[in-house]
Order: structure tokens, then sequence, then C-alpha cells
């Protein structure tokens, strides 16, 4: 086993070392891609063998120390990395997807005066992503938790000389912080309260410590830490309440979406509850709070998808919506259909992302989905390739998608909430309905603009292997199976199994009449008209922030502007600047005066050291 | 003998017209005669003093301390001098309402 650790400390390193030779150093373009998409690319072949080696084990572990970071007392953090079946698979899809979008990027962002400072930023995302999954304490894996929040960041304004760009990506550091900040209060909690940080030490003290002290199966201080971890996690995954900042993310580069915005990073959350998931198992409340919050966030972010007009905005809100459904399986105890889901998510809709992205490419930078259509014929690649994303998106039966969204639903009529399964139906039925919308209009519509440029190769095999995988990659990875307890998912009814496979058609028969009847792209009806705008907003949660939170502390700032704090210590430097100029008075230059002051200070002294004598 | 309390009042009234003279005088030279007035007060009541508390001079303190005193004022009154001559010399008048170069 020890011949394979050093193969995994080179895991997030490689990334890290291209980045830093891309930094300092001037390179022509061709240098920079050999550099950055080999050193990406060698990190997924290791991945690979990794798989290979440990196939269809469900038990394996496999560790590496880079070092020590923090030796104190009570404290020692090492730079610990842990692999085990569910970090493998997050290496797996980080490195992999990837590898593939950094091919893209360098055909993509070819034309762009800074392609060095993308390829460093992208390199550094892949290294601290990598970081946050190998991570065996949480103080590493918050090290790569911020600095996947940093690149983000960095990316999401990467044309910042636009200064909306710079704005949405304020927006996304911003919110994505007050959910980090939950997390860093969850971490100093968890280890005041089991006075470690190592990952699978807190399961194992979690369990002795807060299962003895169980009366209700409830266990207070539990469900705090896992709050404030559930904290972190809805802010980096974008859901509910902190799930507006995904869509403005788009500003930046196309790829970058497809990456960060869409693959891996917004996995983080769910990735964070799985690898803690028995010390979520210990508060039973707090899971069906994540499901509850999946839930809701699924049918926001679907049906808002469904009336959108820019291009990317629909597949960003379509990213939130597939991350409920993650949370809704996380929070019934499916953590393994719920990475399972992420795997194949981050496969179709890197995908998607890509293809847009090459429309995009060739399209002069048009987001306007009614601005396209007809682009079956001109770019068959990228339109091929499109319809496979949008048939796994909306899980049409034998892709990817289908298999591991039907293994959520089963597992959420096994874990007995009807209520929530119900609810993630309606979800897979705009789900299917705005693919089939996204699909139609772009592809099949009018021909009103046509494509200037065709996709490079390294865009169109990409793409291609994206669309294999997205086809073909709903293969279970076994040794998740330990991850949380299996439900027993025999006892469906006919309803509940068919139910799921026939409901994509009818959503995208309805999608094609509506489009047949060229109902899509008309002016809404006036008195759908106030709903419609509520929805397109993403439910107004941009309003409902600017109102309770923006609004107000602007007010306060504006009231505060003379900073009451400072009128005390403004006091102080008045009186004494008042008396300075009193005092001053006495030097006026006159000696006369000055023998005057004395004599009368030397009389009244005299007056005072014999009053004594004087009151006799 | 005269009594102690003339002494004292001769003394006071020499002080106090001294320091009239020292703060009402604008001309730096009068303060100096001035001030030579109120050391001259001083040391009257130190012998006037010394000679009311030992007739027959077995302490004679006091008289010390008028030829310490004496000395003082000559060498005081030297350099205090010396610097009047310069100052009119470059100003040409001793008015010390108007000697302020130092201030500030």
């Amino acid at each position: 086993m020890t011949d394979y650790s050093s193969l995994l400390a080179l895991v997030p390193l490689l990334p890290l070392f291209s980045a830093l030779i891309l930094l300092f150093s001037k390179l022509p373009k061709l240098w920079i891609s050999i550099f950055a998409v080999g050193s990406v690319a060698s990190v997924a072949l290791i991945s690979l063998f990794l798989n290979v080696i440990f196939w269809q084990q469900s038990d394996f572990v496999l560790t590496s120390s880079l070092g020590t970071w923090i030796n104190l007392a009570q404290l020692n953090i090492n730079f610990g990395l842990y692999l085990d079946p569910l970090s493998l698979v997050m290496i797996t899809i980080v490195s992999g997807v990837g590898a593939l979008i950094h091919l893209y990027s360098t055909g993509f962002m070819y034309q762009d005066s800074d392609f060095k400072r993308y390829f460093t930023y992208l390199n550094l995302f892949i290294s601290a992503m990598l970081f946050l999954v190998l991570a065996d304490n949480l103080l590493l894996l918050y090290l790569g938790w911020e600095g996947v929040g940093l690149c983000s960041y960095l990316l999401i304004g990467f044309w910042y000389q636009d200064r909306k760009n710079n704005l949405a990506a304020n927006k996304a550091f911003l919110m994505t912080r007050i959910g980090d900040t939950a997390m860093a209060i969850g971490l100093f909690l968890l280890f005041t309260q089991l006075g470690t940080l190592d990952i699978q030490e807190i399961q194992i003290k979690a369990h002795a410590v807060w299962s003895l002290t169980n009366d209700n199966n409830n266990n207070t201080m539990a469900s705090l830490c896992c709050l404030l971890l559930l904290g972190g996690a809805v802010g980096k995954s974008a859901q509910l309440p902190l799930q507006n900042w995904l869509p403005d993310a788009m500003a930046g580069p196309t790829p970058v979406s497809a990456l960060i915005h869409a693959a891996t990073m917004v996995t983080a959350g769910i990735y964070l509850i799985a690898r803690n998931s028995q010390l979520f198992q210990l508060a039973p409340d707090v899971l069906y709070l994540v499901a509850l919050i999946g839930t809701f966030t699924l049918l926001l972010g679907a049906s808002a998808a469904m009336v959108q007009t820019d291009l990317k905005r629909i597949l960003a809100y379509s990213t939130i919506s597939q991350l409920g459904y993650m949370f809704l399986a996380l929070g019934v105890g499916a953590g393994a259909s719920a990475v399972f889901h992420l795997m194949t998510h981050a496969f179709f809709k890197a995908l998607l992302f890509l293809a847009a992205g090459a429309l995009i490419y060739s399209l002069h930078h048009e987001h306007n989905i009614f601005k396209m259509g007809g682009l079956l014929k001109k770019l068959p690649v990228v339109a091929v390739s499109f319809a496979i994303g949008c048939a796994a998106l909306a899980s049409l039966p034998f892709t990817a998608g289908f298999f591991s969204k039907e293994l959520i639903l089963a597992q959420v009529i096994a874990s007995g909430h009807s209520g929530l399964w119900w609810a993630a139906i309606l979800g897979a039925f705009f789900t299917a309905f705005y693919s089939a919308r996204l699909f139609f209009v772009v592809f099949l519509g009018p021909t009103q603009l046509s494509p200037n440029a065709k996709p490079t190769k390294s865009m169109s095999l990409a793409l291609v292997i994206l669309s294999v995988l997205s086809l073909f990659g709903g293969i279970h990875p076994e040794g998740l199976k330990n991850l949380m307890p299996q439900l027993d998912t025999d006892g469906l009814s006919t309803l509940q199994h068919w139910l799921p496979i026939l409901l994509p058609f009818i959503a995208i028969s309805l999608a094609w009449w509506l489009f047949k009847t060229k109902r899509f792209g008309k002016p809404v009806p006036t008195f759908m008209q106030g709903v419609h705008q509520l929805v397109k907003s993403g439910w107004a949660f941009d309003h409902l922030y600017q109102t309770i939170f923006v609004s107000p502390f602007k007010y306060l700032c504006q009231v505060n502007k003379g900073d009451f704090i400072d009128l005390f210590y403004r006091l102080i430097e008045k009186t004494s600047g008042r008396l300075h100029m009193a005092f001053s008075q006495f030097q006026n230059g006159q000696l006369r005066r000055y023998n005057a002051s004395l004599v009368i200070f030397c009389i009244l002294a005299f007056a005072w050291f014999i009053r004594g004598e004087l009151m006799l | 003998m005269i009594p102690i309390s003339w002494v004292f009042l001769l003394s006071l009234s020499l002080f106090v017209i001294g320091l009239f003279g020292v703060l009402a005088r604008r001309n730096l030279l009068f303060i100096l005669i001035s001030l030579e007035l109120m050391l001259n007060a001083v040391v009257i009541l130190f012998i006037a003093a010394s000679r009311y508390h030992s007739a027959s001079m077995a302490n004679s303190d006091g008289q010390i301390m008028y030829l310490l005193i004496l000395t003082l004022a000559a060498s005081e009154i030297a350099v205090g001098l010396s610097l009047v001559v310069h100052m009119y010399r470059q100003h040409h008048h001793l008015d010390i309402d108007k000697l302020n170069k130092l201030r500030d």
C-alpha cells in the first residue's frame, strides 16, 4: 500500500506546481497549454490508475502526509491526504472533468490576451479542489475550501474591465463567505467538543461522546455542529437561502462556469456532508432539514430555469436544481446516490456548459436563446453533444442522468418521505421541460444568426469525450456502498416505478407542442406577467435580500456617517485643543507679563502655605 | 535699639518698590536697577535678623549671607550690564516689549 502514497501526494501537488510555473514564467501559448493541460491530465491518469487498483473495493484507505502544518500541544495538523472510495470518486471527477475542460479551454481562450493568467487560476483551482477532497482533517479541507472560493472569485471576475463582472465576483465571494463563516465556527465548536479536527477521528469520537448522552435520539450539540457545517455547504453549493450568487457567477468565461460552477466547486457542499455523514446521522433533524432545503431549492431552480432567456442562466438555475436533488438524497440518508448523481451531473452539466460555450464562441458572445436557432445543421457536433447533455439532464432512460436520478427518487420513497418524492417528481418534470425547450429553441428554431467560427479541434474532442461519459457514465461506483446505510428499494409500487420514467417524455411532448405552436418567446399574457417576472428573477431573492439586509445596512451607514464612537475621542481632542488655546494666551512674549504672572503665583502660593495662620 | 519691625517695613517697602520697577518699567537698564534694589531689600533683612537673634555676634550667618549675595549681585550685574550694552548696540533701544524675538 505504501507504494501508492507518493503517487497520491502527486495528485494535488502537480497542478499546484504547474500553477506556480505559469505564475512566475513567460511562456508561449503552446507551452502554457502543455503545462496546464498536462499537469491535470497526468492527475487524471493517476486517479484512473488508482481506480483500476482499487476497483470495486469498498473499504480501502490510502494515506499520505506532505508534512506538518501546525504542531501545538493540543492541536496537531498535518498536510495529510486521505483516499477512500468517496474521495477516489471525487478526485476522478475533479481531475477527469478538469482535464477535459482544460483541453477545451486551450481552444476557447486562445484569442484571449490573458491566456496565462486564465490557466494559472484554473490550475490553482484544480489543486485547491483536490486538497479539499483529499484532506484528512477539516482544517486542510477548509484551506482547500477557501482556495476554491478564491479561484472562483478570480475567475468570475476574469474579464475585470467590465464592472458588472466584478460585482458578480464580489457577490459570489460575499454570499459564500456567509456560509464559510458558519463553517469556521462549526470547526471551532467541533474542536472544543471533540478535541480533534481529523475527519475520521471526529466520526468515531462523535459517536462515542454524543451517542452515550443520547436520550431522545437527538443531541443538541451534535445538531449545532451539523447545522454550522451545513451552513458552509449551503453557501458553497448554492442552496436556499444562499443560492442567488450562482446565476450571476455566469459572468466568468464559459469553461469556468462548466468547471467551477457546475461540475466541481459547487459540489463541495455535498462532499462535505457526505464526508461527515456519520456525524450528520447523529442529528436526524438536521438531515431532515437538508432534505427540505434540497427539495425547495430543486423546485426553485427548476421553475426559474423554465422562463430564463439567457442560455447560461438556464444552465445555472438547472445546476442549482440538480444540486438540490443531491441535497435531498443526502437528507434522506442516501449519500451514495447523492455522490453518484454528483458524478453523472458533473459529466452532463460540464458537457452542456461546454456545448453552450461553443455556441457562444461561434455566435459573437450571444447569450439570448431566442436569437439563436436553426443551428442543428451548422454546428452538428455541438448540436449532438448538446442533445445528449439535455437528454441526460432530463434523465431519459439509459443516459447517465437517468440511473442516478431514478436511484435518488427510489431512495426518497424508500425513506418514507412521499411528500418530498412528489416534489422531486414535479422538479423532474420541470427539468425535462426546460431541457427540451432549450434544445428546441436553440437548434430547431428559425435561423437567425449564422455562426462565424467553428469550434476548434480541442473543443470538439472534449465535447465528444464528455458526450460518451454522459451517455455511458451511469455506472454506480460500488465502493460508495458503505457511505451510509443502504435503503431497501424493493417495495416500489407500479406508479412509483413508472412515473419517473414516463414523466420526461410527457414534459418533452408538452414542450414540443408549445414549440410547434410557436408559444415560446412570445410575450407573456398580462395576467401572468407578475408571476413570470417573479419566477424569472429567481423568486426575487435578490430583491428580498436588498430590502432586508442591504438597504437597512446602507441606511445605518448613512446615519452613522459621523461615527458615534469617535464622538467621545473627538471630545477629548477638542477639550485639549481648547485648553491649549486658553493657556497659550499667557505666552505672549512680553517679559513684564511673565514676571507679573510669576509674582501673582508666588503670592497665591504663599497665601496658601500660611492660610492656617491667617485663619487663626 | 530700633525695633525689628521697622527694619521689616523698610525691607518690605524696598522690595515692593523694586518689584514694581521690574514689573512696570520697560527699559531693561531700569529693570536691572530694580532687581538690585530687591536684592538689597533681602540683604537688609538678613543683617537685621542676624543682629536681632544674637547681639554678641555669636551667630553671624546672616552677615555671611550678605557677603555672598553681594558677590552674587556684583557678578550678575557684570554679566547683565554687558548684555545690556550689546543689546543697545544691536537694537539702539532697550525696550523689552519690543525685544521679544525669541518668542515662538
